[in-house]
């Protein structure tokens, strides 16, 4: 069961590295296809 | 049996393209004349009733070139209805200040037909397809019960997977579960959970969904990867498949067929898992890097130059398709691939842990009680036994 719990606790950080690595990097879509110009907050 | 079988369905088939060819011929012709070659009420209710109708009287009446005569109006050749026209249809050069393909289209009809086959057959037959494959499940499991292991367990244990086999099955497990429970959250949330819930309520899920979708992504394609790469060679078909799928593996009937590390069941769980996640992954990246990865319009004249539509008697597929046809093709087939593949994992979950007694320990601790590993994998055991004696000194003794 340890490599179940630790393929989560992988899963969980892949996905919180990839939010700020693609973010980081300026490869979100927000970010590629919008800017303050077209976006209505 | 068989034969007749093949024999309706070659009948079908050879049918199919004759029935649309005398469908298309028995299509009258509309008299536009009291329009004056506009549209009618006729061509409407055709369009209306999903009839084919052929659109080239509006798509190529789209006024001439703009003449800079004195007296005309600033559009030059082209009435208003004549500018949207061809704004609707992309015939017209149009110049945006973003300098590029996307800004370009202005008017993108196809938008339409995404949003209603992603509403309706997409849903329905998306949503009964998983309910159909539980209902189906329960009733085999009512019916046959479950697989038990034959006889007393052995007792002693031997190591099916290691563990970071089992992390590897996990991280693609664990995340395949959450792409899919957050993905029918995004499609279906509308309207199965703002109703009962508020749109507020379901824009929140929605929001924490894209977000889960969007980067356990990556954790779905690294688990995918690391699985083909631990198991492919396990997983190449050879003879003891054919005696496996003759028995139907032992899970109809009491006999228990010879396989060694994956029976025939598993291999095409193995490659079905490859090939739907290998497509979802590709057409997964299209959609979450936007316009970066267009896939569809290549694919349809690679196909066109084979001829596959014809087969079955279809017009060849468009292969001039705007940025955003692109990403609608991308979003419908990344969710019917999902679909298909949820319902297998759906029976491998069953099989996996309710299904068979002692199937979850494989991926659970890695250990099977040696009676389970006789019983569904014996030439698998045998190897194994064989590897572990020639390990192992004849006297039992240690080597020096």
């Amino acid at each position: 069961m340890k490599s179940m719990l630790a393929a989560f606790m992988a899963i969980a950080l892949i996905g919180v590295g990839a939010h700020f690595s693609l973010h980081a990097l300026e490869f979100s879509a927000q970010e590629v296809y919008s800017g303050p110009a077209v976006r209505v907050d | 049996m068989l034969r007749r079988l093949m024999t309706v369905l070659m009948l079908v088939l050879l049918a199919a393209p004759v029935g649309v060819a005398a469908q298309e011929s028995d299509t009258p012709q509309i008299d536009r004349s009291a329009t004056g070659g506009a549209q009618t009420l006729e061509d409407i209710l055709r369009r209306q009733k999903g009839e084919k109708v052929d659109d080239t009287f509006r798509r190529e009446a789209i006024g001439g070139d703009a003449v800079s005569a004195p007296g005309l109006g600033p559009l030059g050749g082209a009435s208003d209805p004549e500018l949207w026209r061809a704004l609707r249809y992309n015939e017209v050069d149009v110049t945006t200040s973003t300098r590029g393909e996307l800004g370009k289209v202005l008017v993108q009809d196809g938008g339409m037909r995404w949003y209603e086959f992603r509403q309706g057959p997409l849903v329905t037959y998306g949503g009964w397809l998983l309910l159909g494959t539980i209902a189906v499940l329960a009733v085999f499991y009512l019916l046959r019960g479950r697989v038990r292991i034959d006889g007393e367990k052995a007792g002693r244990t031997v190591t099916r997977f290691q563990a970071f086999e089992r992390f590897s099955h996990w991280l693609l497990a664990g995340s395949f579960v959450l792409l899919g429970i957050t993905g029918l959250l995004t499609l279906m949330g509308r309207m199965f959970i703002a109703p009962y819930l508020g749109r507020e309520a379901n824009a929140a899920l929605l929001t924490v969904s894209k977000l889960i979708h969007n980067n356990v992504s990556w954790a779905f394609m690294l688990g995918l990867i690391l699985v083909f790469v631990l198991w492919v060679w396990h997983n190449i078909p050879n003879r003891t498949d054919l005696v496996w799928l003759s028995q139907a593996g032992g899970i109809i009937g009491k006999k228990h067929p010879p396989a060694k590390k994956f029976n025939a069941g598993q291999k095409l769980i193995f490659w079905s898992v490859i090939v739907l996640g290998a497509s979802l992954s590709v057409s997964g990246l299209s959609l979450l890097f936007p316009f970066e990865m267009p896939l569809f319009a290549k694919t349809f004249g690679f196909l066109n130059d084979l001829g596959a539509p014809g087969w079955v008697g279809f017009d060849p597929l468009p292969t001039a398709l705007a940025p955003q046809e692109e990403m609608q093709l991308a979003q419908l087939w990344h969710a019917i691939i999902a679909f298909v593949m949820m319902a297998i994992i759906l029976g491998h979950i069953y099989i996996g842990t309710l299904g068979m007694e002692g199937a979850f320990d494989a991926m659970g601790s890695g250990e099977v009680d040696e009676a389970w590993a006789h019983q569904h994998h014996s030439i698998w055991l045998e190897e194994v036994k064989a590897k572990e004696q020639t390990a192992t000194p004849k006297d039992g003794m240690p080597a020096e």
